[in-house]
């Protein structure tokens, strides 16, 4: 797949001597949604400043679409469309303006049709001749979403765009980032909600004190670190585990009533048949068992605590 | 509420050589901030200056003996214009690019592909269009008042237009510089305001004593008035060139400091 985005060796250290990005490395492939996970501080809106020009990174290059970001920077940004994390724009102006704005300033000709077409799409046509000050928070941030796209990026930075956001708003930007992948058009998001990138990401890279620290497919990374859980409903309630489980990484949950055994879903031998005849050997019967996977946001955890 | 997700293909993007449509929406976007706030943009600083012409002009002027053959109350009506243009040029330049950082707007200019010498041209044309129509509007309401001829009307509007960009350049350069609304207003009311009144904007330096004419020369101010004057009446307090040239000068100091600030990205980007 081509490469929409290329990021080799990127550095950023502040005036302040603070490393917000040490050595990232990335490539963005072309129409693919890409989530950017990470706690608090971890680099992530630097290193989208950086590719969309906010932020100069002290070394390492940022290549868009092929276009090298400081040398031929008006390629480079036409191509891009940023929906910050913070809803920033001029107040007293109405929806309607702010968004034919930000398609002339990307150097677009005006296309009353096409700022008709996104706004439908952010549902904010109706709200168009509102001054964005009387709009609830919901809408203003979609104000943000529609600016962004006010010049037909091809590819999207969304920096927490569904923060704030009621669940229902929620899920129909999901719907409208689909969309716009599916029209061809890059995704790259950072979220608090491992469920967005659980739900929409095909890849996902986690970053953690300005180091890219995983990229990974989505599905790989859920098999790869993913673990399993075991979980046994008991016959008979246990005050303890049994001496002989020991040794077992086991652990006794409601109030004695069920066992859950962690384990490494990818391994040769998980150890789960080993298990189960030693519990029968030692009497302990159950009436019901079931499995279940790691979540993204576990593994989001381990990796973080790790690192 | 339901988002109607609709998209279509983007086309692929086209890079340009001059970012037109960037200037313009700059433009265009800075003169609507105007309108939409008429009373501050333009009403207040007329009524002020009208109430000059009133006072200076009619009432205490016509007390007062004519310069150069000029009756005081015209005599002072370049000056008047030029504390108006400066104050305003500085201020509209300054609000310009400081509101967009420090209400966080500045994300959407430095994301996008304008350089910095039609960010640049777009903010200060602006204010700089604003100036000059104050300073008409100005002229049209002293010419209310006292009586005004200019002998030579494109100079004036050539003064006019130089000294509004040379100015709103300079505000340009305290709004990057500036953090904080007070640092904004120190330069025009604790610098600029004195120098205009010092720089002979009711009085000719012929009438001060040697020393303080001399120490007047300093006054980068009284070259645009002077200037300005001899527009209106054929003589002033030094020769024009010397008034094109300082303020030809001023505006070149400006665009070099502009240019740097912008190549660095001093207090621009991180």
């Amino acid at each position: 797949m081509p490469t929409a985005l290329s990021i080799s060796n990127l550095n950023k250290v502040y005036d302040g001597g603070l490393q917000a990005l040490t050595d990232v490395s990335l490539e963005i492939r072309k129409g693919e949604i890409f989530a950017l996970l990470g706690p608090n501080g971890a680099g992530k809106t630097t290193l989208i400043s950086a590719v969309c020009g906010i932020v100069s990174p002290t070394s390492g290059s940022i290549k868009v679409n092929g276009n090298d970001a400081a040398k031929n920077f008006r390629a480079a940004r036409a191509a891009i469309g940023l929906v910050p994390q913070e809803i920033s724009t001029d107040m007293f102006e109405p929806v309607q303006s702010t968004v034919a704005f930000s398609r002339g300033l990307f150097g677009r000709a005006p296309d009353p049709k096409h700022i008709e077409k996104v706004l439908r799409q952010t549902a904010l046509w109706e709200k168009r001749k509102d001054r964005i000050m009387t709009l609830s928070g919901g809408m203003k941030r979609r104000v943000m979403i529609a600016k962004a796209l006010a010049h037909e990026p091809e590819i999207l930075f969304l920096d927490e765009p569904t923060a704030g956001v009621d669940v229902e708003l929620r899920r129909s930007m999901w719907d409208v980032v689909r969309e716009l992948r599916r029209s061809g058009v890059t995704i790259i998001l950072t979220t608090h909600y491992i469920e967005e990138a659980e739900e929409m990401a095909d890849r996902i890279g986690v970053i953690s004190n300005g180091k890219l620290i995983v990229v990974e497919d989505k599905t790989t990374l859920m098999q790869k670190l993913g673990r399993k859980r075991l979980s046994l409903q008991l016959q008979e309630h246990l005050e303890q585990l049994p001496g002989e489980l020991e040794t077992w990484p086991l652990e006794l949950a409601g109030d004695g009533w069920e066992l859950h055994y962690d384990f490494d879903a990818n391994a040769e031998d998980s150890g789960v048949p080993a298990l189960l005849n030693k519990i029968s050997g030692l009497g302990i019967s159950f009436k019901d068992l079931n499995t279940s996977q790691s979540s993204l946001e576990e593994i989001f955890v381990g990796l973080v605590n790790k690192n | 509420m339901t988002i109607h997700s609709n998209v279509t293909k983007p086309p692929p993007t086209q890079p340009v050589r001059f970012n037109r449509h960037g200037v313009w929406a700059i433009y265009k976007f800075e003169m609507a901030r105007a309108l939409r706030t008429l009373w501050q943009s333009f009403l207040a600083p007329v009524i002020s200056t009208a109430l000059y012409f009133v006072v200076f002009g009619s009432a205490i002027g016509s007390r007062m003996e004519a310069i150069d053959g000029t009756s005081y109350g015209s005599y002072i009506v370049p000056g008047l214009i030029m504390l108006s243009v400066l104050t305003q040029s500085v201020s509209n330049g300054s609000f310009s690019i400081f509101m967009p950082q420090f209400s966080g707007t500045i994300y959407e200019l430095l994301s996008a592909p304008i350089s910095a010498f039609e960010a640049v041209l777009a903010y200060v044309g602006a204010a700089a269009t604003k100036s000059v129509v104050l300073g008409l509007i100005i002229l049209g309401t002293a010419s209310l008042i006292v009586p005004v001829e200019i002998q030579h009307p494109l100079w004036m509007l050539g003064f006019l237009v130089l000294t509004s960009v040379a100015f709103s350049l300079f505000g340009f350069i305290l709004g990057i510089w500036g953090q904080t609304f007070e640092q904004l207003q120190f330069v025009p009311s604790l610098i600029l305001t004195p120098l205009t009144f010092l720089g002979g904007s009711f009085y000719s330096i012929d009438m001060l004593p040697p020393f303080w004419r001399t120490v007047t020369l300093f006054n980068p101010v009284l070259y645009l008035i002077s200037g300005f004057r001899w527009s209106f009446f054929g003589t002033s307090d030094l020769g024009v060139g010397w008034s094109l040239l300082m303020t030809s000068l001023f505006l070149l100091v400006c665009l070099a400091i502009v240019s740097w600030m912008f190549k660095t990205g001093y207090r621009l980007r991180s």
